[in-house]
């Protein structure tokens, strides 16, 4: 429901040649590997939202499991996954896009929440109330990934030995 | 080092550019070397540190109470009793043991005694299959003698009064090992907990053992991840200044997952209890304790 209103307050200001861009979670194509190469909205993604998405806990909340240089100006990020600072010189934009979306693709069995998806969830949640979900979202919109990428591309620190 | 000045480091480090490849710490290593022992009171020594059960096989190399895995401060307090902010709910457990309640005008002590005598080594073996092969917990078979032997009110799974008496029981087994039984009547509901620990429910698709066994030792955020034993039950929660039931934690670790958690007092997280607490058997009843 809330999706269709997005997509008719979308129709309303821009043209359904953009709007026809927008991939559904169940229409990703993934690379062997678990790369994506085609953008999730054909529309840019902006770092600076980006930012916002990965250091909001109701959100992308990326700090609570990686540090980043990008977010040194937050207190005690997390541990759990690989440190992100010089993350775009380890993969390629496309790589960077399906790790973000749904990385059990490239990374059988990690810990990593697949933040664009809707398949396999046991026991759906409405958010963090314990209750039943009435249907199935995905952790973040298309845009929100896009955003997270152009982040994540301006990642770009040297590699230290 | 201290965890807080583990934190600090992890932070200089974070902010000194360290990440060629990763700030990952290794799990399943011990938290805190540098503690050799608890001993509460003086007077009650705690085995934090015991060989992984073998029904683990290899899954852990060895089982550390949640408390090595806190501050300084936080596990002083749980050292001396003057200083455990739970014990004032067990001395209210203590009384309302010793209280006539119900329509047959009968205390616990009435059929068990002294409280220190009738229910030491209890909370250790909790949960337990019943005479009539259904598993319970500890406030299963509280809430039985309430009804049927005392005339009484059930108490609610997770209010006040039932986690004062649940605090009270499991003091008088402090130090004992927990030895919760896994077979024979207890096989199935013991498969059914460990098909559930190993589960990932939720939104973020989280299992207990993607945090509990994958990542014990690291952080999520500021959180310093225990193996999630729950020998320490009912446990003093000082984010929440309360004593919080084995249930209610683990209602409140399934829901951040996103998912449709499960009941308190509910079959399945009986299950899960046993399955959990069998993770833990060798390290001490250390409840009530106390964790950030």
């Amino acid at each position: 429901m809330r999706k269709l209103f997005v997509l008719c307050t979308a129709g309303m200001v821009m043209l359904p040649s953009v709007l026809a861009a927008e991939t559904a979670p169940g229409d990703v194509v993934f690379g062997d590997l678990g790369a994506v190469e085609e953008s999730l909205t054909g529309t840019a993604g902006n770092a600076e939202a980006g930012l916002e998405v990965a250091t909001t806990r109701s959100l992308g909340n990326c700090l609570a499991c990686h540090v980043a240089e990008g977010w040194a100006h937050m207190p005690l990020p997390g541990n759990i996954g690989p440190a992100l600072t010089s993350v775009a010189h380890r993969y390629t934009e496309a790589e960077l896009r399906g790790i973000l979306i749904n990385s059990k693709h490239m990374f059988e069995g990690t810990v990593m929440p697949s933040f664009y998806n809707v398949d396999d969830i046991i026991r759906p949640g409405d958010g963090y109330t314990g209750k039943a979900a009435t249907s199935v979202e995905p952790l973040l919109s298309a845009q929100q990934i896009e955003d997270l990428l152009a982040l994540l591309q301006t990642f770009d620190e040297p590699e230290e030995e | 080092m201290t965890l807080r000045a583990k934190m600090a480091a992890g932070l200089a480090m974070a902010t000194a550019l360290v990440f060629a490849g990763s700030a990952q710490a290794e799990p399943n290593i011990d938290p805190n070397p540098d503690v050799t022992e608890l001993v509460i009171n003086g007077e009650i020594p705690i085995t934090i540190r015991a060989p992984a059960p073998d029904h683990l096989d290899g899954a852990l190399p060895e089982i550390y109470s949640g408390w090595l895995y806190r501050d300084a401060s936080t596990r002083e307090m749980e050292m001396d009793d003057f200083e455990n902010p739970a014990m004032p709910f067990v001395d209210a457990g203590i009384e309302a043991w010793n209280a006539v309640d119900g329509s047959e005008g009968k205390s616990c002590a009435d059929c068990h005694g002294a409280i220190e005598e009738g229910m030491a080594g209890v909370r250790a073996v909790m949960p337990k299959v019943n005479e009539a092969g259904a598993l319970w917990s500890m406030e299963d078979y509280i809430n039985d003698c309430r009804v049927n032997r005392m005339g009484a009110e059930a108490y609610d799974w997770d209010k006040q009064p039932m986690k004062n008496i649940t605090a009270a029981i499991a003091a008088q087994s402090r130090g004992m090992p927990v030895n919760v039984a896994i077979d024979g009547a207890a096989a199935p509901y013991w498969e059914q907990g460990r098909e559930m620990y190993y589960t990932r429910y939720g939104k973020l698709q989280l299992s207990c053992a993607s945090c509990h066994q994958e990542n014990n030792n690291n952080f999520i955020r500021g959180d310093h991840l225990s193996q999630g034993q729950i020998n320490g039950f009912p446990v003093y929660r000082l984010k929440q200044s309360a004593l919080v039931t084995i249930h209610n934690r683990f209602y409140g670790c399934v829901r951040d997952t996103q998912a449709e958690s499960f009941a308190k007092g509910g079959d399945e997280l009986r299950a899960l209890e046993l399955y959990v607490a069998s993770r833990g058997n060798g390290l001490s009843v250390e409840g009530p304790s106390v964790r950030p």
